[in-house]
């Protein structure tokens, strides 16, 4: 269990210079822009879409590259640039239009101090916090966010339902997650103030979700659109309260392009719920699919293509 | 405030000695997992190491693998490991890679110690009557102990430094604050935990730069020949034969 878009820091600095060069290639002389001049649409049309080093952030940017191809766009993919350091310059210069992002993780980059948490605040505090240029378009139910995560035996044995259920348990519950997640907003002090549920904690790191299948701990901190969710039988507890940082989907897009996008992105982030991105991460990881056939495929069974 | 005094602020405030990463905990569980993993390593290395310096068999073999071994990196070790055995064995997992990392310098300095004495004081131990084992005890060992102990002592500032990577898969130690740190981006606790890796290790260090003096046989310190401490082993070598 990696935390695989917090813990790329190392690839950033390469990456950040391979995209350097490639970015700064298309802004001034785009090879891609040759062959559209006989068509008559003008460089200015191109979409420029971009992508995380990280293979689900890469399936949405295909589904949104896809979408726009299929409605007379024309598209160019800049995918697998690093993380956010080495791309928001890029995004907020304009030299991408498109970028498939998550709200709370930008909201905490553009605004340390921020302190929404919920789905709504966020993506309010997002948009007021975005920096001229840039355009948060609707944000997807999916999310790639931190939970409080039991196996599925161990929440109808205790009838869990909530965090907040934790507190029935009467055998010691243990928490794991990454290291730094002890001293995280909403981390166990915070579940103990909010809901009253008193968690040990253990820096289970990059073993996380197999220690809690191996009972070495009863609750752990995977992500939302963990794969596991589908291929494990794990359940994630409601948190009514907020405690978690929310993270939704979110297309961020140029202005100069929002207009234009927007009906064709927007339908998408209407279609993909928490399941959907779960099974398209599946489909990655387990069947080992390429990015741009689940792109393909899951634009077909939605009747967007 | 600069990074270094909030360090020092954070290595001194009080809630370092409360709770599940108490410092005294920390430092507990280092220690184990550096003594636990050299006295392990000290087993299989130095005998291997002696059985190499005493009959002057192997030596190259030795060579090659210790250097292939020092090239090993322990953090992919480790956590390649912690896959194969299983989340259930973390501590066994973390124990291998920490002995395969303190080998290639325990068996250098256990076989350098043997290879370094001078042939003609193996000759007349020999001609004195002294059976095989009785060179082996009473002339190899004590002469070999003083680049032992120098090989104790760099692998236990390697293992050291290495147990701070434990804390990435869950096994504490002083690495803990630093690994926790560095994703919060609080610097004065990963420049406090780095200092106390430090500290440790330089203390450790100084101690067996004193145990390494004091385990010159007395025979080669009493030697007139002897002029620096460094050249004890070479000057005692006229002195006995």
């Amino acid at each position: 269990m990696f935390t695989a878009r917090k813990s790329r820091l190392a690839l950033a600095g390469g990456v950040s210079l391979v995209a350097a060069l490639t970015l700064g290639g298309c802004a001034s002389s785009n090879p891609l822009d040759a062959p559209s001049e006989d068509s008559g649409s003008g460089s200015g049309d191109t979409i420029v879409i971009g992508s995380q080093a990280y293979y689900s952030n890469e399936i949405i940017a295909e589904i949104y590259s896809q979408a726009l191809e299929a409605a007379g766009f024309d598209v160019d993919e800049q995918f697998s640039i690093g993380q956010r350091d080495a791309y928001m310059p890029d995004v907020e210069s304009g030299a991408i239009d498109v970028f498939p992002e998550y709200t709370g993780n930008l909201l905490e980059y553009l605004d340390k101090d921020a302190t929404a948490t919920s789905p709504e605040d966020v993506y309010a505090a997002l948009k007021e916090a975005l920096p001229e240029g840039l355009t948060a378009l609707d944000y997807a139910e999916a999310s790639d966010q931190d939970t409080y995560t039991v196996l599925k035996s161990f929440a109808e044995e205790n009838d869990l339902t909530s965090i907040g259920d934790l507190s029935k348990v009467t055998t010691p519950v243990t928490i794991g997650a990454a290291p730094e997640f002890e001293q995280r907003p909403y981390g166990p002090a915070k579940a103990k103030e909010v809901y009253g549920v008193d968690l040990g904690f253990s820096a289970t790191g990059p073993t996380t979700l197999e220690s809690l299948l191996a009972g070495e701990i009863q609750v752990a901190d995977i992500y939302s659109a963990d794969p596991a969710f589908q291929t494990e039988d794990i359940v994630a507890l409601e948190d009514p309260e907020n405690i978690i940082l929310a993270s939704n989907v979110v297309p961020i897009v140029s202005s100069d392009v929002a207009d234009e996008v927007s009906d064709v992105i927007n339908a998408i982030s209407a279609k993909l719920t928490a399941e959907e991105l779960v099974a398209l991460n599946v489909q990655s990881t387990v069947d080992q699919k390429s990015a741009s056939d689940i792109a393909e495929q899951w634009l077909a069974d939605n009747d967007l293509s | 405030m600069n990074v270094f005094t909030e360090a020092l602020a954070w290595l001194f405030s009080p809630d370092r000695w409360v709770g599940p990463y108490a410092l005294p905990v920390l430092f507990g569980q280092h220690m184990y997992f550096t003594l636990v993993s050299v006295v392990i390593a000290a087993v299989i290395a130095v005998p291997l190491g002696w059985l190499i310096g005493h009959t002057g068999k192997g030596r190259e073999v030795a060579v090659a693998v210790a250097g292939a071994a020092r090239a090993i990196p322990s953090f992919g070790l480790m956590v390649l490991l912690v896959l194969l055995l299983g989340v259930l064995r973390i501590p066994e997992a973390a124990i291998i890679t920490f002995v395969l990392l303190a080998i290639p310098s325990l068996l250098a300095g256990a076989y350098t110690g043997l290879e370094a004495i001078d042939r003609r004081i193996l000759d007349s131990a020999r001609a004195m009557g002294m059976t095989e084992w009785q060179v082996f005890w009473k002339v190899e060992v004590p002469l070999g102990l003083p680049l032992l102990v120098g090989g104790i002592r760099a692998a236990l500032l390697q293992v050291i430094a290495t147990v701070t990577i434990a804390a990435y898969i869950n096994l504490g130690g002083l690495g803990q604050p630093i690994i926790q740190g560095i994703p919060l981006r609080k610097f004065d606790q990963v420049l406090g935990g780095a200092i106390l890796v430090a500290v440790l290790a330089l203390i450790v260090d100084l101690l067996l730069a004193i145990v390494q003096h004091a385990v010159v046989s007395a025979g080669v310190r009493s030697a007139p020949q002897k002029r620096r401490s460094r050249s004890a082993l070479k000057a005692a070598a006229p002195a006995t034969a």
